[in-house]
């Protein structure tokens, strides 16, 4: 059927592989209309694609170093542009955006300007100069660029820190899907998460997680849209939502006023009977009601975040060439931004269904027992993600006294609005995929740096081949057992590691990789300085937060990456302008990087 | 100069244009968040800064990659420095 070379037959194979998963969706439908139940169903969709993740790992062992580190540098612009996608956008992307936005409104959607404005930073000052160097991690360009195992050494630190922060909410997020669809318990479906992660990442490295995040964003991405598309236009809202909400915006704004909004509060005795992780609506839905220097600050670090975030930027290390690199990164934004200019006409939507009166879904204004006598309403009361109470004693549900949990809006909705059951279980795979995706790269991303340049640079420069990918990935099976025993101890919810992972990369790593590529000047000294300083200020500074400290220039202990950073540009220039130049041979290096042909600076295998 | 410098220079000169109409769309817009919210100009009759923060500033950053890309293309050319198609 597939003649010729695997990377020549890419799009025939994910159209066919993208053909079977709508047959799938679609055989799935006629069996829910045959009595199947929703039980099941949400199985079959979980287990089906998480199966087809394993087999496409599997199909994509290797043994050769370059394979396993930089899927062989050959991936194709379009194709590499998804699976950075899929990468990208974690179960925070998925699960909790639309839900954060749909509580928030204006302040939280600070992060979609933040995680997609990032990539022009990525696309500018360093993806096709860090492709051009040649390395297989983020430590291997500063180690490399900087000279010297004390630069290494450090950005292990800082990409150990971030990625380890990060991935702990991705392998809980799988698990909770995984618990939810399979109905099993959250610490045993944390495992189950984890396995599925390491089927994908574990016999091929780089190439056989390139392969699956491709097939894991077809997923993602048809199970975000689809409900978007399906659920505006059996409200009547329009047929393309992204161009046609502006009066269900409006229409919110004004039900808004009609049900009080803000005016009245719930006092702090029945707020306490409220489940915890609940929230009811307390913003306008598209008022600007944040300072600019709050949304600005979270938007910075957020950005800053992206660039400094290894697992992002070694996707990028894959390209075939400079050029495609530079063109990938747009492609990436690309299908990122399908996902979040569609998230805001989620939460849109999702709120108008609840609110509207005159639409039959609306709850607001309706009797408090025939809510809780709705199908939906128990499902997700039972689940923990929805609860009301008649605070006022007037037997209505007020706008005030409906609680849900930031995941519920998006895994909730479909069911909320009234699609079949299938759309649900669509849902679920797409969260599993969406968390999955990120889980592997970040694992990946962190055993690499550990296998490549802590192991292989520093202790045992001369191990051979065999044994540097044995390495690998029994620091691959490590990291994801460490990763998922936190997992479940469940300290941070997803939403905040996720930021906290962003600050943390921000503050050690974005002006060393920024300043390696743009100033000749910078040097080793500096560069340790500046990574070491900037990661100790920004932890400290969100210590102090945390534990009550006041803070200052409104920085929060979501935004702590500003401290972070502008400690670590301060001293990494100040200690290089301080000590010695970097020699000839650096310098030449960092001319060679600054121009696309030619060869790599470091050689095809190393 | 040498062709190297040369090129570096073009280099940095888009640079700044690209972070300059990054830094337009992604920090300086929000200054103005509640003055622009009021303002009459609607696109697809949503609420100026809501729009951006939606789809405008999101959709603005794809195009500024490509357009980036694209022009980074052509100094190398301009140089000789494009990679081989074979590379």
């Amino acid at each position: 059927m597939f003649k010729g070379k695997f990377i020549d037959n890419l799009p025939k194979i994910y159209g066919t592989y993208t053909g079977g998963f709508l047959v799938f969706i679609i055989l799935m439908a006629i069996a829910e209309q045959a009595g199947m139940s929703a039980k099941l169903i949400g199985i079959f969709f979980v287990a089906f694609t998480v199966l087809i993740y394993a087999l496409i790992g599997y199909l994509s062992r290797t043994l050769q170093v370059d394979a396993y580190y930089v899927a062989g540098r050959q991936v194709p612009t379009v194709f590499n542009g998804m699976a950075t996608a899929a990468d990208w956008m974690s179960g925070a992307s998925f699960v909790a955006m639309a839900g954060g936005i749909y509580f928030k409104g204006y302040g939280y959607m600070a992060l979609l300007v933040g995680w997609t404005g990032g990539y022009v930073l990525v696309a500018s000052l360093l993806a096709p100069y860090l492709r051009k160097f040649g390395c297989y991690t983020v430590p291997d360009f500063i180690g490399t660029r900087y000279g010297g195992n004390a630069a290494r050494l450090c950005a292990v630190l800082v990409l150990t820190v971030a990625s380890f922060t990060y991935v702990t909410a991705q392998i809980n997020a799988t698990g909770t899907i995984a618990s939810v669809a399979l109905d099993i318990p959250f610490g045993i479906a944390v495992y189950v998460g984890l396995a599925s992660i390491l089927m994908c990442s574990m016999l091929g490295g780089m190439r056989a997680v390139t392969w699956t995040q491709v097939a894991q964003y077809i997923v993602l991405i048809i199970a975000y849209l689809l409900p978007v598309f399906w659920i505006s236009n059996k409200l009547g809202a329009g047929v393309f939502p992204h161009f046609m909400l502006a009066d269900e915006v409006a229409r919110i704004s004004e039900l808004e006023s009609q049900f009080g909004l803000g005016t009245v509060k719930n006092s702090a005795a029945d707020l306490a009977t409220v489940p915890k992780g609940l929230a009811g609506i307390t913003k306008a839905h598209s008022d600007v009601n944040t300072t600019p220097w709050k949304f600005i600050s979270l938007a910075v670090c957020m950005m800053a975040g992206t660039a400094s975030l290894p697992h992002v930027m070694m996707r990028y290390f894959t390209t075939p060439s400079v050029k495609s690199a530079r063109r990938s990164v747009g492609w990436s934004l690309f299908f990122i931004f399908l996902l979040y200019s569609s998230a805001p006409m989620l939460a849109t939507l999702s709120k108008l269904s609840l609110m509207d009166p005159n639409l039959a879904t609306g709850i607001i204004g309706k009797s408090i027992a025939d809510v809780q006598a709705l199908d939906w309403y128990q499902n997700w009361n039972q689940a923990n993600l929805m609860f009301v109470s008649d605070f006022n004693g007037n037997g209505t549900l007020e706008l005030n006294e409906f609680f849900m949990g930031g995941k519920a809006v998006v895994l909730a909705t479909p069911e909320i609005a009234g699609l079949p059951y299938v759309i649900s279980g669509l849902v679920a795979a797409g969260g599993m995929a969406a968390a999955m995706s990120t889980a592997d790269g970040l694992v990946l991303a962190i055993a690499n740096a550990l296998s490549h340049d802590l192991y292989y640079k520093i202790i045992d420069p001369k191990a051979e081949t065999a044994k540097r990918l044995i390495v690998a990935r029994v620091l691959l099976v490590v990291i994801g057992f460490a990763g998922a025993t936190i997992a479940a101890l469940e300290i941070q919810g997803i939403l905040g590691s996720v930021i906290w992972a962003f600050d943390f990369a921000m503050s050690g790593l974005f002006f060393p990789l920024v300043l390696g590529v743009w100033w000749k000047r910078a040097n080793a000294q500096g560069a340790v300085a500046g990574m070491l300083l900037g990661l100790a200020s920004g932890t400290a500074y969100l210590i102090w937060v945390r534990t009550g400290g006041a803070g200052f220039w409104g920085v929060t202990q979501l935004t702590f990456g500003i401290v972070g950073s502008l400690v670590s540009l301060v001293s990494m220039v100040v200690v290089s302008l301080m000590t010695k130049a970097p020699d000839a041979a650096t310098q030449r290096m960092v001319d060679e990087v600054r121009v696309p042909s030619g060869k790599t600076v470091l050689g095809k295998q190393h | 100069m040498s062709k190297q410098q040369q090129h570096w220079e073009k280099t940095r000169g888009l640079l700044f244009v690209t972070l300059a109409i990054w830094f337009v769309f992604s920090i300086g817009i929000f200054f103005f968040g509640a003055e622009m919210q009021e303002s009459n100009i609607r696109p697809f009759g949503y609420p100026l800064t809501y729009w951006f923060t939606c789809q405008g500033s999101l959709g603005i950053f794809v195009i500024l990659i490509f357009w980036f890309a694209g022009r980074q293309e052509k100094i190398d050319e301009e140089f000789g420095y494009s990679e081989k198609e074979d590379d």
